[in-house]
């Protein structure tokens, strides 16, 4: 205990600060938020503030105060986890859950939301719904960090959820026009279907492991104790194929919420909201839950679960970063490298670069961000998203250009800057994936360096067109102006965390030796040592999945110099290519786009995906099977409801005859007969006392008679 | 007791036959009267002609047959009875007359219905 830097009370007292003030913040401004001075915007503020406060503080208390690399408390015995529910055969406690990786995310998260914040005072200025806006960007703030800070799957799972909520509010925020309704609908929607996957691993990871706090599962795990399967077993299912099946399920949560392919059309989708929300969200925190989930799990992941996850993010990595070459909406273009870069984080995380893909999270949220705000200040200087309208932005906007290109720089992954050190691993990590599976494991090395050239030619291709050459649109050059400070300044703070965020400016610098990779250290698999003991074959080769590790290691070595000469090759191809094109103009851009041809329209379209899942698609056969089951019911269940009625009425029609003929009749015939008797002997009762005297004698003379 | 059985024998004065005629006698003026009168009062003392012939009857066996004084004890009991019956009646009279007006027989036949 003397590792914690503060007493377990007032860590307990700052996870929940983290979320309740934000949700206080939220819940001020719905009700009162029209009441207060500038509708609220200073609390909300001051609110995301004082969490990032919070956060730095942990975050320098993790550095300096200790150089354990991981602390964890969640036992009962410190009191920060307690029964949410408690039956005799399910006990779902919850509580706080902090080591490093947490802690970096929070701070990451609160500083890139308190720039945000500020941001957002200078965007949504005069909105109708300024209180609004704020409230329902601190709710998400509220969710955001509950999911970082949580314990166990199924609270992740709950905010997971909670976030989805403020992402559909936020996208639908200008509720009056026409696309944000649409578009937060479809992002709702999309996200369903990986939630229920999602969901559908947690059930059988609980099943697998009866627990779904995070530290308890892996510890279940890596003994092989595995919980009760008989019901799997008997359904011919082995440890290893569930293992890897919730693995994947899990993951398909991630593929909503990450955006990967096939289920990453609602992102690009997205921007139809706010310009800060597309950062805060759709670039920097929501988005990369999906990538922090997969690292919080990653020790549960088999090896083919992480073969699947490493398919599809080289897949999204190279499709998303394809589709932003040929947009021509600013935001578009970003939505789709954030998507491409999602899918690297994902690519390095399943080729066994955990280091690597979080590492691209933290710093690729940073100047991802920058380049989200840099384009809202575009669009709030030119009132236009497309980048048709722009141009030789660069002198009217100075200060939007500097941290814009600086944020490029990174994101292209150009040496010294943050993104390069990220983005470099992950590629090192790929190719040393390559190196020790053979000669078919190069294809996300592949992808990776293909996808890094296209990044840089479409981000140099966006900065040429909206800040270089002439200006699209004379009238909207002429008014376009600098933002205003409260805008700039967030931009210049998260430029110089595109900068520092990688913690050094030597190129060379060993990957070992940066803040990140000392400070979150790859987790053994929970899953190989669980399933070696119980038997399962987990070779890779056929070697030992430990020798594969050592290779792997050895690989990296190898492969850091080469990936780097390749990525560096790329980017410079890409940045080369991307000036040619659209600033000296030497090549006619359209004249590349003809010679492509065919291929050139598929990714125009979007290579069919809307069109898939659309009326021709998955929601048309939804809808046809829909009118196939309506049909169904109307025809067959409805008519043999119908038929069973009309039997029913006809059975008691007959029933209804013997009622009344037989049954009736019986009771009438009583009737009448005891009337025609008893009209005979009504005769004898007349009423006259002297009639009865005189049968009584009459009686009385009979039996004297009969008696003598 | 056979000295007061042939004393009792002994001061009988004319033959059974002779009170069973004065009883039949009386019985079939009690039933003459009930038939053929409408008051109720007449039936009434019909009715205790009836019942006195009984009791005649009753001590008449009792003085010839030998049987002691039973036949004294029940005509004694009969009086009783005729007299709680000759109350009741009466009294049933009083609410007939209350209710019809009169105590002719012939129109009390509401029982009828």
């Amino acid at each position: 205990m003397d590792m914690l830097p503060f007493d377990v009370n007032t860590l307990t007292a700052l996870c929940w600060a983290l979320f309740v003030i934000p949700f206080a913040c939220a819940f001020t401004l719905i009700n009162f938020g029209r009441k207060l001075p500038r509708g609220g915007d200073w609390l909300a503020t001051a609110g995301i503030a004082s969490c990032a406060v919070i956060a730095i503080t942990l975050f320098f208390k993790v550095i300096v105060g200790f150089g354990a690399p991981e602390w964890a408390w969640s036992s009962a015995a410190y009191g920060l986890s307690w029964d949410w529910i408690s039956l005799e055969s399910l006990q779902l406690p919850v509580g706080f859950y902090l080591d490093n990786l947490s802690v970096i995310m929070l701070t990451m998260v609160t500083i890139v939301a308190t720039c945000i914040f500020f941001f957002s005072q200078g965007y949504m200025h005069g909105d109708r719904d300024y209180p609004r806006f704020f409230a329902y960007l601190s709710y998400f703030c509220f969710a955001m960090l509950g999911l970082v800070v949580v314990d166990n799957l199924l609270f992740l799972f709950i905010f997971w959820e909670l976030v989805g909520v403020g992402s559909y509010l936020l996208i639908g925020f200008y509720y009056d026009q026409e696309e944000p309704p649409k578009a937060s609908l479809k992002a709702f929607m999309v996200n369903r279907v990986g939630d229920v996957l999602f969901l559908l691993g947690i059930i059988i990871a609980w099943q697998l492991v009866g627990t779904l706090n995070y530290t308890e599962m892996f510890a279940v795990l890596e003994s092989g104790a595995f919980a009760d399967r008989t019901g799997w077993a008997l359904a011919g299912w082995d440890t290893q194929t569930l293992l890897t099946l919730s693995g994947i399920l899990i993951f398909c949560g991630a593929i909503s919420k990450s955006a990967q392919v096939p289920l990453h059309t609602w992102l690009p989708d997205a921007m139809a909201g706010p310009t800060p929300v597309s950062a805060l969200i759709h670039a920097a925190t929501m988005v990369a839950a999906g990538v922090f989930m997969v690292g919080r799990m990653y020790p549960y992941f088999t090896p083919d679960a992480l073969l699947f996850i490493t398919g599809i993010g080289a897949l999204t990595a190279l499709i998303g970063a394809t589709m932003g070459l040929v947009m021509w909406d600013i935001k578009k273009v970003l939505a789709y490298s954030t998507m491409s870069q999602l899918g690297y984080m994902m690519l390095g995380l399943g080729v066994g670069g955990y280091v690597a893909g979080l590492f691209h999270l933290i710093t690729h949220a940073f100047f991802k961000a920058c380049l989200f705000l840099g384009s809202g200040s575009v669009i709030h200087s030119v009132h236009s998203q497309d980048m048709r309208d722009m141009g030789a932005l660069k002198n009217k906007m100075p200060w939007t250009y500097r941290t814009f290109l600086v944020a490029t720089l990174a994101l292209a992954g150009v040496p010294c800057f943050a993104g390069y050190y990220s983005k470099d691993q992950i590629v090192a990590n790929a190719l040393s994936w390559g190196l020790s599976h053979g000669v078919a494991y190069y294809v996300p090395f592949v992808f990776a360096v293909v996808g890094a050239f296209m990044t840089t030619f479409y981000m140099f291709r966006l900065v040429f067109l909206t800040f270089h050459g002439t200006p699209g649109d004379q009238h909207k050059y002429e008014h376009a102006h600098e933002s205003p400070a409260v805008m700039v300044l967030p931009l210049v703070v998260l430029a110089i965390f595109g900068i520092g965020a990688g913690g050094t400016i030597h190129p060379l610098a060993e990957h070992g030796n940066l803040w990140f990779n000392r400070l979150v250290p790859e987790p053994a698999s929970a899953a190989v040592a669980g399933l070696e003991h119980v038997g399962a074959d987990t070779s890779v080769h056929g070697e030992s999945y430990e020798t594969y590790l050592e290779h792997f290691e050895h690989n990296l070595h190898v492969a850091h110099y080469p990936a780097l000469i390749v990525s560096i090759l790329a980017i410079v191809l890409g940045i080369l290519l991307a000036r040619r094109m659209y600033l000296t103009k030497a090549t006619d851009p359209a004249a590349v786009a003809r010679k492509f041809g065919p291929l050139y329209g598929i990714v125009c379209n979007k290579y069919h995906f809307d069109d898939m899942y659309g009326r021709k698609g998955v929601v048309g056969g939804l809808m046809f099977m829909n009118r196939a089951f309506a049909w169904f019911d109307k025809n067959v269940v409805d008519g043999i409801v119908n038929f069973m009625g009309l039997a029913q009425r006809f059975i008691a029609f007959v029933t209804g005859l013997f009622d009344k003929y037989v049954i009736d009749g019986l009771v009438n015939f009583w009737r009448f007969f005891v009337r025609a008797l008893s009209s005979i002997l009504r005769l004898v009762q007349t009423g006259n006392v002297r009639d009865y005297l005189t049968w009584t004698l009459l009686g009385v003379l009979i039996l004297a008679i009969t008696l003598a | 007791m056979p000295d007061e059985t042939v004393l009792a024998q002994a001061s009988v004065a004319g033959s059974l036959e002779s009170y069973l005629f004065v009883s039949a006698l009386l019985f079939l003026l009690g039933v003459a009267s009930i038939l053929v009168r409408r008051s109720a009062f007449y039936i009434l003392m019909g009715i205790e002609l009836i019942l006195n012939a009984a009791n005649l009857n009753f001590v008449a066996f009792a003085r010839f047959g030998g049987h002691g004084i039973d036949g004294q004890m029940f005509a004694l009991f009969v009086i009783v009875l005729a007299a709680a019956e000759a109350a009741i009646a009466l009294a049933i009279m009083v609410r007939i007359f209350h209710d019809f007006g009169s105590v002719d027989i012939t129109r009390t036949d509401s029982l009828r219905d």
